[in-house]
């Protein structure tokens, strides 16, 4: 027989949990998007070389899985005398592994932008600079948003497996509470239903910021 | 303590890889045919049928898939239904997968234009006609890329399946790395070993992308 | 006889009034062309004609039977009402010989080599006898309209509905689709078309219709029409388009 209510003893648990998913998604979404924003600049317009460096590090990041990728920062790199909390262990796969991502969704956004626009700020004489982040960016991330954003909320499920190194987020509350009162299916549909709470939360935050961002649209 | 050479680790390695390429196409296949049964459905047009899958896809996308693995490994045994990790690791990973793939196929069918259907209709075409004969055979072929570019999600995926005990690429890892206490080396084995997997799927998804795009 | 025949229809797109009350007649090998601004309600009374929009108050008769946009309503009438669109619709992935044999071989269940026989002719008859293989996409504009027509024709429609078909061609090309038309009048196919071209609607059309705010504004001989036109908005728009 189902029974929830031998969960509620443990609802601090979950709402700990809860909050640490949301801190780190939070935190990782802010750095990722800046790591993925500054790569896709140089992937797009850097020399040769580093544009084949960011290439190596998309492809090697997009084609591995994230736990993997998280036990050999957390397990390997101590190996070779880098030592890391499971926390900064966390942080750092979340972000690279966002970064990559986000690299190939920002790029797409910066090819799109005419050359015309490029044209047109050189004539008014602003420089590579000031018309990367006052001409270009604007609308290059309006039209990658939705897939950018889509990224970001698969990234926060990802995180789920950093329970695995004892990062006690919202799956490692979930684990603990079922090893406690053995209630597995009631206490993983709990978690489950968070989770998808968290990514509608997070969908609507998105839009809100989206439309900050590309107010210009409302205006027109 | 035994001694393990490069070759004894990589040799392993290669031997779990097998069972991580058996999940992969397992739950490709699976998911291939969960979703061609929830696009017809969403074909159908009726109002109560597509919000069922709208539903479905919501789930299994908002929600994080070693989550979806627990509950089939450990929910679905305590509610009565013994399931074994590899039962469980393809059940969650084909819903996983149907539930990605049937939205991909939906942009595809949704990207063909309005006119497609109009010029059927007026051609006196009915509703199966015009899919068997104008939009699935387009939609297919713009499919292929995002199926075979998901195709590498799916494998990334069973890697999850290590924590409910299945002994694939990624516990073969943990394990090596348990009894040799080389982590560094064992996990950028395991990585490239994915890596080997991955990369040419990528490739070939950004290839008929390109093929696509010219032959259009 | 009336072949097509329109009864205070009616059309809303939610609380816009788009077609308001219009009255027509087309008799068998007529040749009609409807004028006027866009937004004036001519495309929408073409597809209300087919079925592929529906219409809330009043009647369309094709061939005495009676126009819904149901789905088997619009099938059946796929038999006797013929379109050809502003943006052709041909389907890519076939060539052009198997464009034009899809219909009759699927739906009028005509053997291959039967609708492979019309399929041939059509194509001689539209000017590109030789592009039976080609695919639609190695064609230029003029050309993938042309073939569309003859897809058209290949379902031996008893009227043809015309939805800008040449709006979307580079000028050079207009002429050779408007020649195809000129000599589907001349052999008596009932036409009706949305146009622009007023040349056209002049010198091979019977009668204009007029367009203006939803409703039939002016109507008649297409010569009289176009050279005496009564009303203020008929002068105004042929004063902007010539």
């Amino acid at each position: 027989m189902l029974n929830f209510s031998d969960l509620l003893p443990y609802t601090d648990v979950f709402l700990s949990g809860l909050m640490t998913t949301m801190e780190l998604t939070v935190l990782t979404t802010a750095l990722g998007v800046l790591v993925g924003t500054t790569c896709a600049a140089i992937r797009q317009y850097g020399n040769g070389t580093s544009q084949r460096t960011v290439a190596a590090y998309v492809e090697l990041i997009r084609n591995t899985p994230f736990i993997v990728q998280l036990f050999f920062i957390f397990f390997g790199l101590p190996a070779v005398g880098l030592i890391l909390t499971s926390w900064q262990a966390s942080i750092i796969a979340l972000t690279i592994n966002l970064g990559a991502y986000s690299t190939e969704i920002i790029r797409a956004g910066l090819s799109n932008i005419s050359k015309g626009q490029w044209e047109a700020a050189k004539v008014l004489g602003l420089n590579f600079r000031q018309t990367l982040l006052r001409v270009v960016f604007t609308p290059a991330f309006e039209k990658i948003y939705p897939a950018l954003t889509s990224q970001c909320i698969i990234v926060m499920l990802g995180s789920a497996v950093l329970s695995q190194i004892s990062v006690q987020d919202l799956t490692y509350a979930a684990n603990l509470v079922q090893s406690r009162n053995f209630r597995a299916f009631e206490s993983y549909v709990v978690t489950a239903l968070m989770y998808l709470g968290l990514a509608m939360l997070m969908r609507y935050v998105f839009v809100l910021i989206g439309k900050r961002l590309f107010a210009f649209r409302e205006a027109s | 303590m035994i001694e393990f050479s490069n070759w004894d680790i990589l040799r392993n390695l290669l031997l779990a890889a097998q069972w991580t390429l058996l999940l992969s196409i397992a739950a490709f296949i699976g998911g291939t045919v969960v979703a061609l049964t929830l696009t017809a459905m969403r074909l159908t047009r009726n109002v109560v049928v597509m919000r069922i899958v709208r539903v479905y896809v919501e789930l299994f996308q908002g929600t994080p898939l070693l989550m979806q693995m627990f509950l089939c490994f450990f929910g679905l045994s305590m509610i009565g239904y013994e399931i074994s990790a590899w039962g469980a690791a393809i059940l969650s990973l084909t819903l996983f997968t149907s539930a990605f793939l049937v939205e991909i196929w939906r942009g595809c069918i949704d990207t063909l234009p309005k006119g497609q259907w109009e010029a059927s209709r007026v051609l006196g075409l009915n509703f199966l006609q015009t899919l068997r004969h104008v939009i699935l055979p387009q939609a297919t072929k713009v499919a292929f890329a995002p199926t075979v570019g998901f195709s590498v999600q799916v494998v990334k995926g069973t890697a999850l399946a290590s924590v409910i005990g299945f002994v694939e690429l990624t516990k073969a890892g943990t394990m090596l790395n348990n009894a040799t206490f080389e982590p560094f080396k064992v996990f950028a084995f395991v990585a490239l070993i994915y890596f080997a997997l991955c990369y040419p799927l990528s490739l070939c998804s950004k290839y008929l992308e390109k093929k696509y795009h010219v032959a259009r | 006889m009336s072949l097509v025949k329109l009864d205070q229809v009616h059309k809303y797109y939610g609380d816009f009034h788009v077609l308001k009350g219009i009255d027509l007649n087309i008799k068998v090998g007529e040749v009609v062309s409807i004028i006027g601004k866009s937004g004036s309600g001519k495309s929408t009374l073409l597809r209300c004609i087919n079925g592929l929009e529906a219409y809330q108050q009043g009647g369309i008769a094709v061939d005495d039977k009676e126009v819904t946009s149901e789905d088997i309503q619009v099938r059946r009438l796929a038999l006797s009402v013929g379109m050809i669109f502003q943006s052709f619709n041909l389907f890519p992935h076939l060539t052009v010989g198997e464009n034009i044999m899809l219909a009759p071989t699927i739906v009028l269940k005509k053997s291959k080599q039967e609708a492979e026989k019309t399929a041939r002719a059509m194509l001689e008859k539209v000017g590109l006898g030789d592009k039976f293989d080609r695919y639609p996409e190695k064609l230029s504009g003029g050309q993938q309209q042309r073939v569309a027509i003859a897809r058209a024709l290949a379902m031996n429609p008893k009227v043809l509905l015309c939805d800008e078909i040449t709006s979307a061609l580079d000028p050079e090309l207009v002429g050779d689709v408007l020649k195809v038309l000129e000599q589907l009048a001349a052999e008596g196919m009932t036409l009706i078309l949305v146009t622009h071209e007023m040349n056209f609607a002049r010198d091979v059309g019977d009668r204009v219709v007029f367009m203006h705010q939803g409703k039939v504004w002016e109507e008649g001989n297409s010569k009289k029409l176009l050279s005496e036109p009564q009303t203020e908005e008929l002068k105004q728009f042929i004063g902007a388009v010539l």
